[in-house]
């Protein structure tokens, strides 16, 4: 049959138009005569969690954790990190469940190392990603623990908490950061760690390296001289493999007074302020 | 008697996954565990035949007579994303137990190739509405009888000692291979 144009488009939307509206009825009917039992809870669950599909709970997004925590009685409501105790309570609550403090984190950067003060062994001319850039004989710096700049974790975070310096280092916004470790994940250097908000000083070094060669590395580093540990009167400064670990509880709970921040030879060791504008020296990160 | 040599033909001879190489990602996906794998080939038995008759009724019916064949793509598209739609919903609510077997595979064969390969070739190979949903039917029961297969001798390689670079897909797709050489062996005997 010969349609002119006109008729052939018509013919054709009618067409598709009707084929579509005759599934979606079909469709819609099924959905409604053989539709399963939800409980409704669930969503009213779900509708509370932050939603940023982090994983930090442990489960394949808020979907996943809210129908665990409803249908599962083991499953503790306070699992969410990004959403804190308000989150938790609400959880609580909601689901009939007692809820444990969630302790608030933060992430950390262990890493002074700005390009003024590491050294770097090679030029690298590679794609710009730090996980790529591991790759190559550890990176481009002649410290092989440092963090390697390309931003890798800043593309990880969800919440946009994070951001990366002209030197190299990436800043964390204490206001936006949730503590859901998807940075820590992506680092391939594990500089990035998880800190209990609330702590007084933090380690700004991952180097394992042995004094002298840490120093000639990066200005910066610790050299594992142990002037902290010593300085330290509740014995919460630890040194494993040449670097110092600060076991943060202790030092929340007992310190008054940060000696050991005086005592560092190379201010590896640095206050741990939350909420400082970013400068070169009393960043967060 | 023509009926016989076209199930036969679309089953066995011109199996639609051994010898045309359609569906493989069903195939290869759903293998791995016996059970999972008869329900796969039962749901897409039963969607090939379902969507193959409707396709065949729209495309004799509508597309034809008003000339937009051209549209024959889009059309079966939708024919057969409808189809296994109802069917998740219908699975979902009569057999939970099989739809959480089966999980992303079922949204997977929503936009297969074997799914829009089979309603296509019936419907513009000029057979009459019977023969069309005979093919239909013999190529489901032809996939269903390629992934029990290829199940079974995937459950059986679990106790076999495959060296570490060949594990998981890559011995499998090694086994669809010669499998799919058994199968040369017909060919030629019911031409397409």
């Amino acid at each position: 049959m010969e349609h002119s144009l006109i008729q052939h488009s018509i013919i054709i939307l009618i067409t598709l138009t009707s084929l579509g509206v005759v599934f979606g009825l079909i469709l819609a009917f099924a959905n409604k005569k053989m539709a399963i039992e939800v409980n409704p809870l669930i969503h009213i669950v779900e509708d509370v969690l932050p939603k940023g599909q982090c994983g930090a709970c442990g489960y394949a997004g808020c979907m996943a954790y809210a129908e665990a925590v409803v249908i599962n009685p083991d499953v503790p409501p306070n699992l969410c990190t990004p959403g804190k105790d308000v989150v938790a309570k609400l959880v609580g609550e909601l689901t009939g469940k007692v809820a444990a403090a969630v302790e608030p984190r933060i992430a950390q950067v262990k890493c002074a190392g700005t390009h003024a003060k590491a050294a770097k062994a090679s030029e690298y001319d590679g794609v710009q990603d730090c996980v790529a850039a591991n790759l190559l004989f550890g990176g481009f710096k002649s410290c092989k623990y440092g963090c390697l700049g390309f931003g890798t974790c800043v593309k990880a975070c969800p919440f946009g908490a994070m951001t990366m310096s002209e030197d190299g280092l990436p800043i964390i916004d204490p206001d936006k950061c949730t503590g859901c470790a998807k940075c820590e994940t992506a680092c391939p250097k594990k500089v990035i760690s998880m800190m209990p908000i609330g702590a007084h000083v933090r380690v700004n070094c991952n180097s394992h390296d042995k004094g002298a060669v840490a120093k000639k590395a990066c200005s910066a580093a610790c050299i594992g001289c142990t002037l902290c540990v010593k300085q330290c009167p509740h014995g919460a400064i630890t040194m494993e493999n040449n670097l110092a670990v600060v076991d943060a509880k202790v030092c929340m709970e007992k310190c008054d007074n940060p000696a050991c921040l005086g005592k560092c030879p190379t201010k590896a060791i640095k206050p741990a302020v939350l909420g400082v504008v970013p400068g070169s020296e009393g960043n967060v990160a | 008697m023509e009926y016989f040599t076209l199930f036969m033909g679309a089953a066995i001879v011109n199996n639609f996954v051994l010898a045309r190489f359609l569906g493989l990602c069903i195939f290869f996906g759903v293998s791995k565990s016996l059970s999972a794998s008869v329900g796969m080939g039962m749901a897409v038995a039963s969607i090939l035949t379902v969507s193959s008759a409707l396709a065949w009724l729209v495309y004799n019916f509508v597309l034809i007579p008003y000339d937009i064949m051209f549209l024959k793509i889009v059309v079966i598209v939708l024919l057969m994303a409808g189809c296994v739609q109802f069917l998740e919903i219908a699975i979902k609510r009569y057999a939970p137990a099989l739809y959480e077997m089966w999980g992303i595979y079922l949204l997977l064969i929503a936009t297969n190739c074997i799914i829009l390969g089979v309603p296509l070739i019936n419907a513009t190979a000029n057979y009459g509405f019977l023969k069309s949903i005979v093919n239909a039917f013999g190529s489901g029961v032809g996939f269903a009888l390629a992934i029990i297969l290829m199940a079974s001798l995937r459950e059986k390689l679990q106790y076999a000692d495959v060296p570490k670079t060949l594990q998981g897909l890559g011995i499998s797709f090694i086994l669809a291979g010669m499998l799919a050489l058994s199968f040369l062996g017909f060919s030629g005997m019911i031409p397409l």
